[in-house]
């Protein structure tokens, strides 16, 4: 069967219509270059919008005592050293102009009493640093770009899928889509590709993502030949919902703790004084007394003189704890820990947090301005990624860039609340400009025929397996088999188990049948998401079971504390040699001293307010 | 009342376009169930190629708008307890795609309308210096109309598009809201009272407010939005006053 095509040339395709993908179009589109952007959702759908708490950014609106110098210092800290300090410095020196610039493009931010963009408290920032609305910044933030984007020339294909990068040699030279519409197929030609697909985590069945994280570009990527780092660090955001069933895992924002939310267990203990590690020793408050300071202070507007409570440690310290609690027995009634925000009165909630008051109110039937939530860990975030280059955000490969969440290096082994938005917002710039600079020297590259055929030949391959397994079935199993052997605490015994099933699902999937048709069928393209899902989850599997230590977002049962002496040192690349996914590792590279000084500096600084708080170091 | 283990009935649209009709479906409940993750659970065990819209089942990204029980709502944000609740027993709920707008197939419609008018709309013009200065109060008024999900709920409600089809003449309500953001921001610049007269039809409104009833972001459409740009109309093409006033000082008029 022959198949027709349509063909499309570009100078700049970003594929991803997120904070990333639409900040990385506007760049290129205001670089002079001709510009596309192929999303498979609508625009302004992307996960972006289920961002919640904030964007972090050294304002000092809010504290005139931060900088760049303690967001580079908090970055890092709260990676576990493992971040790419390049990234690390890029991001925090440019992070506040590009919030700026959103005001100018319409976000409108709460306000501090002298007028300026308002910030909040987040787990692992020192002072006060997240830019939000409300409790609903990612909605802010998508549709002041896409509002921007539609004005900037860019042409926009929603609804596209893409499936497959073509290249030419070693580099990526465009990609072909179906559309989900009507299942046609489409071949754009383009000088530059950038990947903003966003994240994997759909693969485990607890988890805050939406229906579009399915590994889409750490695929394109990996089949492309480009290279993956540290899959293995995933974050489980502590807080997601635990009741009903149902909502499972919807995200509950860490702005609650950031507003002076309190974790208790069944016992009515907050228990988060006794997980502080050595690491983070003498940095958050010692009592109760101190933590309701803290918050009376942040409450009222002035600046903490106190340290803040054990609730705002770093996601990794938090999740893992309310898992802790979980397994002594001491959870809540449905596997949980309780989040108290109660205590701020229904004013204060319903202006800090009225989409947590919907959620709960609106899916659990609980209020949460009189009563307690339940929550616990949820599948959120992966740090790992395909490799960019710090400055210019191309991959390993010529001409594929990435930005955002399938990018890697910015968070380590774990992830700042807040630095994903601005990472969105300051590499999706950095991959949109160097995306099109590069594109200005090149000839419009032709599109090889062969190729596209024959990934319309992969794509329409579902359709020759009629009498095969319902697609959403296996969709479903695959999840539910991540969740419980490559969850949150993991051991060699089951992560084994897990290559061995992952292997069998890959068999699985070749034979689902979605039905006949072609037009929006939602099982054909979970038919083809699958080949993305067990790819990303056996990569996952592949580096966690390899990582013989616990950092961050990967802990191991059989190896629970951190080897910084060689895992300190090292990351995991992944790749694909002749169809077969491998593993290498290499070592991190050695900070410039410069940024050994600043880290230094901020450290003495903490140390010292520490002392006047009455810590011990 | 706990759901779990009922077998409950559902009809939904299946097809396209005109030949597009009702089919019968079953399936057991769980505990805590949306309507979404009903028409998951079909998909997923019954009819893989029902073809739905959806993202973030989380109420934030307003992809899965659809008619239950004849009522305009969020399929992900409608919990089944309400749903079997107002459902006679023994009777199917039913689930529809949004009438207003174009069929696809099943429960997916054509929106794409909503994104034309926008791409019409001038975008923000402010000051050139970064550091803008606006109070929280400020804020607030142009910050409700910036909760907008984009379900485009309201616009399928809408008399004046859903009934008579006036898509040429009319922004609809969801666009009303952008024009009203714009509008109200304290520190924009630019003037969008002659198109929002003319070229968005503000007038066609006649303030039944069914768009507000609909809203799942609870934006009052009507009251805070499309009633502040009828005024503002208003004062421009109908005060004489304000006529002078404009033509001797060649200024915008803040509110």
């Amino acid at each position: 069967m022959t198949e027709d095509y349509k063909k499309y040339e570009y100078d700049v395709i970003v594929i991803g219509a997120g904070g990333a993908g639409l900040r990385a179009a506007i760049e290129a589109a205001r670089s002079g270059a001709k510009t596309a952007i192929i999303t498979k959702s609508l625009l302004g759908k992307a996960h972006t919008v289920m961002a919640e708490g904030g964007c972090a950014a050294a304002l000092q609106n809010a504290d005139p005592r931060d900088g760049w110098k303690v967001h580079f210092h908090d970055t890092m800290k709260g990676s576990k050293w493992l971040a790419n300090w390049q990234m690390a410095e890029y991001h925090a020196k440019e992070a506040p102009d590009r919030v700026r610039e959103l005001e100018q493009w319409g976000a409108v931010f709460d306000r501090t009493p002298k007028n300026l963009i308002n910030q909040r408290n987040f787990g692992g920032h020192t002072f006060p640093r997240l830019a939000h609305v409300g409790d609903a910044t990612g909605l802010e933030l998508i549709r002041t770009l896409q509002e921007r984007g539609i004005h900037e020339g860019i042409d926009i294909f929603m609804e596209y899928t893409v499936r497959h990068l073509l290249k030419e040699g070693d580099r990526v030279t465009g990609c072909v889509a179906y559309t989900r519409v009507d299942g046609d197929f489409h071949a754009f030609s383009a000088k530059s590709v950038v990947l903003a697909t966003g994240g994997i985590t759909r693969v485990w069945s607890v988890c805050s993502g939406s229906w579009e994280y399915t590994g889409d570009g750490h695929a394109l990527a990996l089949w492309a030949g480009a290279e993956l780092r540290d899959m293995e660090f995933v974050q489980f955001h502590p807080t997601g919902m635990v009741w009903p069933p149902s909502v499972r895992g919807i995200l509950v924002t860490e702005g609650v703790r950031g507003e002076g939310g309190r974790l208790t267990n069944s016992e009515g203990d907050r228990f988060m004084f006794d997980y502080v590690p050595e690491m983070f020793a003498g940095d958050h408050a010692e009592t109760i007394e101190e933590s309701d300071q803290w918050v009376e202070e942040i409450v009222s507007g002035k600046l903490a003189t106190v340290r803040r409570p054990p609730e705002l440690l770093t996601r990794d310290v938090v999740s893992k704890a309310i898992n802790s609690e979980v397994k002594a027995g001491r959870g809540s009634p449905h596997g949980g820990a309780f989040l108290d925000i109660s205590h701020r009165g229904e004013e204060a909630i319903l202006k800090k947090l009225p989409s947590m008051h919907h959620q709960f109110k609106e899916l659990a039937g609980v209020d949460i301005s009189k009563e307690p939530m339940e929550v616990g860990p949820t599948a959120h975030y992966v740090m790992g990624g395909v490799i960019v280059n710090a400055e210019s955000q191309e991959t390993t490969i010529s001409g594929l860039y990435a930005c955002g969440e399938v990018a890697s290096g910015l968070h380590g082994a774990n992830r700042l609340g807040g630095n994903s938005l601005s990472d969105l917002i300051v590499f999706g710039k950095r991959a949109g400009e160097f995306a099109a600079k590069r594109s200005k020297d090149l000839a419009q590259p032709v599109i090889d025929d062969s190729q596209v055929k024959s990934a319309i030949t992969d794509m329409l391959e579902p359709f020759n397996n009629e009498g095969g397994e319902n697609p959403g079935l296996i969709y479903d199993e695959l999840r539910d088999m991540m969740q419980a052997k490559v969850g949150i605490i993991r051991t060699k015994d089951e992560l084994d188990e897990a290559i061995e099933d992952l292997k069998n699902f890959d068999t699985r999937r070749k034979s689902a049948y979605p039905g006949s048709s072609r037009k929006y069928n939602s099982g054909w393209h979970q038919a083809l998401d699958l080949k993305n899902m067990v790819d990303v989850s056996y990569v996952a599997t592949l580096a966690a079971l390899t990582r013989e230590e616990s950092r961050g977002g990967h802990t191991r049962d059989d190896f629970p504390v951190p080897d910084d002496e060689y895992w300190g040192e090292t990351l995991n690349i992944i790749y694909m040699e002749d169809g077969e996914i491998k593993i290498r590792q290499e070592a991190k590279e050695e900070m410039r001293d410069d940024l050994k000084d600043a880290i230094n500096e901020v450290k003495a600084m903490i140390a010292e307010r520490a002392a006047e708080a009455g810590g011990e170091n | 009342m706990s759901l779990k283990g009922k077998i409950q009935k559902f009809t939904i649209t299946r097809g396209e376009g005109e030949t597009a009709e009702l089919a019968d479906y079953e399936i057991e409940l769980d505990e805590g169930m949306v309507v979404l993750d009903c028409v998951h659970r079909i998909q997923h065990e019954q009819e893989p190629d029902l073809a739905v819209r959806w993202n973030c089942k989380a109420g934030k990204c307003g992809s899965c708008s659809a008619e239950i029980n004849g009522r305009p709502r969020l399929m992900c944000m409608t919990r089944m307890s309400d749903v079997v609740d107002e459902t006679e027993d023994g009777k199917p709920i039913e689930i529809r795609p949004m009438k207003a707008f174009p069929h696809v197939k099943d429960l997916v419609t054509d929106v794409s309308w909503n994104y034309e008018v926008a791409q019409k709309i001038k975008p923000i013009n402010g000051p050139d210096e970064m550091n803008w200065e606006f109070n929280q109060n400020e804020a607030d008024r142009v910050q409700q109309f910036r909760e907008c999900i984009e379900c485009f709920l309201c616009v399928n409600t809408c008399h004046v598009l859903r009934d008579h089809s006036l898509f040429d003449e009319f922004a609809g309500p969801r666009n009303l809201v952008r024009l009203a953001q714009y509008e109200m921001h304290p520190l924009d610049q630019e003037d969008r009272i002659p198109e929002i007269k003319k070229e968005f039809g503000v007038e066609y409104c006649n303030i039944t407010r069914c768009c507000t009833e609909v809203c799942p972001a609870g934006i009052q459409i009507t009251d805070d939005a499309i009633i502040q740009l009828k005024e503002r109309v208003v004062d421009r093409y109908y005060d004489p006053l304000q006529r002078i006033w404009r033509t001797l000082t060649r200024q915008k008029v803040r509110y």
